[in-house]
């Protein structure tokens, strides 16, 4: 099972990169775990310093900006 | 060609891109004929009457306003797009204290800077060795010199105010960072910063670059979004700039805010911080009341106060760091602030 975490506090941006994550898992058709990581320290630790991140099986997709649900589901199905 | 899997729009990309900028173009150079119709052919008002000007004024800006935010705020984030933190910070570790805080706070013009990044940010610039002061400077001139404020400024005031501001914003970040670096201010970091600081790493994940392409499309729908949040902003403070420009006598405006009033600065500076309703809602009233003689000094600390005293980011930095630190970075960025904006005015600019 594919881990995907969005990292953020909760502010809009990291709330809509969610959606897409969960979009892009229902898109890509494949079972995944989509959880919210908020405590600073985890994030930093990731290697993400600007929020919102997306993180899948432990590799940091992408920082700072919200990948449309196409682009993730993208991910998902490469990986 | 790759073939994508997922849906997309399907409009010819570069196609499309070329047909916006001749959009834009048409529209930029229409402004001001159309404002001048709309006034005075249109609704029939008197050139020169305190409604006509009004009204003349709010045509010509709206647009004006809103084709700069569109059209520069896509550029520079696209070309900001190549500049992300993580690479900044590979380049500021292990530098002297000097020179980190002035490259600290000249990249943070370019780096774009959401608040709720703050937390993230300066815990991974700390982890990764950058001393506190360093990248205390980046996080106060990357809120405060930013591109939606120096694009504003280009265009509504030419490029010497907004080069000027820039020069100001980074003084403020590189002086402030200096001052703060030298303050033993460690010891109001919360213990788990210093913790995560102690174990280090901080290494650099560079992700999955992105393509000329995606990285264009991301400028402009962040553009967008942007725009989309802020232009009820932009067209109130029009209407209010629009509403000086026709109706507010200049008397009563310099004699407020004038350079005669030694108060002047610290009484904007203190107004500004509730308006944090961004640089673009504050410019078209900024432009009205340099028209009407408020000196440059003035306006340059109202519109640093504006952007850079965010209470949303210091709620968020309490995360991080004890009150004492940030009542301390608050009084050398407000001093900052005021420094600069006596001094342009001192200096007659």
């Amino acid at each position: 099972m594919v881990t995907i975490e969005v990292l953020g506090h909760g502010c809009a941006n990291c709330q809509k990169l969610e959606a897409n994550a969960r979009e892009a898992v229902a898109m890509a058709g494949i079972e995944a775990d989509v959880v919210k990581v908020t405590d600073d320290a985890a994030i930093a630790a990731r290697g993400v310093l600007t929020t919102p991140g997306l993180v899948i099986d432990g590799e940091v997709k992408s920082s700072g900006r919200i990948p449309a649900a196409g682009d993730i589901a993208e991910w998902l199905s490469a990986g | 060609m790759r073939t994508l899997a997922f849906p997309r729009s399907q409009l010819p990309f570069w196609p499309t891109v070329a047909l916006g900028v001749v959009a834009w173009s048409i529209a930029w150079f229409a402004a001001w004929p159309f404002s001048q119709w709309l006034a005075f052919d249109l609704l029939g008002l008197a050139p020169g009457s305190s409604t006509g000007e009004a009204v003349a004024f709010f045509a010509y800006d709206v647009p004006k306003v809103l084709l700069l935010l569109l059209g520069i705020v896509t550029l520079v984030s696209f070309l900001r797009s190549y500049v992300p933190p993580t690479r900044v910070r590979a380049a500021l570790a292990g530098r002297g204290v000097v020179p980190g805080t002035v490259a600290a706070a000249s990249f943070g013009i370019v780096t774009p800077f959401c608040s709720c990044s703050a937390v993230p940010l300066f815990i991974g610039f700390l982890q990764a060795g950058i001393p506190l002061g360093v990248t205390l400077a980046f996080l106060i001139s990357s809120p405060l010199v930013n591109e939606v404020a120096l694009v504003l400024l280009w265009g509504l005031f030419g490029p010497q105010v907004a080069l000027l501001y820039m020069a100001a914003g980074l003084s403020v970040a590189i002086l402030g960072g200096l001052i703060l670096g030298r303050l033993p201010l460690e010891r109001f970091l919360e213990p788990w910063v210093l913790e995560v600081r102690a174990a280090g790493g901080g290494t650099d994940v560079a992700g999955v670059v992105p393509s000329t392409e995606e990285r264009l499309r991301e400028a402009w729908a962040s553009t967008r979004d942007l725009v989309r949040k802020v232009w009820p902003w932009v067209v109130l403070g029009i209407a209010v700039g629009a509403f000086i420009h026709g109706f507010a006598p200049t008397d009563l405006i310099v004699s407020i805010g004038g350079a005669s009033n030694p108060l002047a600065v610290p009484l904007v500076t203190i107004l500004a911080v509730p308006l944090y309703a961004g640089a673009a809602g504050v410019l078209p009233i900024v432009e009205a009341l340099l028209d009407k003689g408020l000196p440059l000094g003035t306006v340059l600390a109202f519109m640093m106060a504006t952007v850079a005293i965010s209470l949303p980011e210091f709620l968020i930095l309490r995360r991080v760091a004890r009150l004492p630190l940030l009542a301390i970075f608050l009084a050398v960025v407000v001093s900052g602030i005021l420094t600069v904006g006596y001094l342009f005015n001192a200096l007659g600019l």
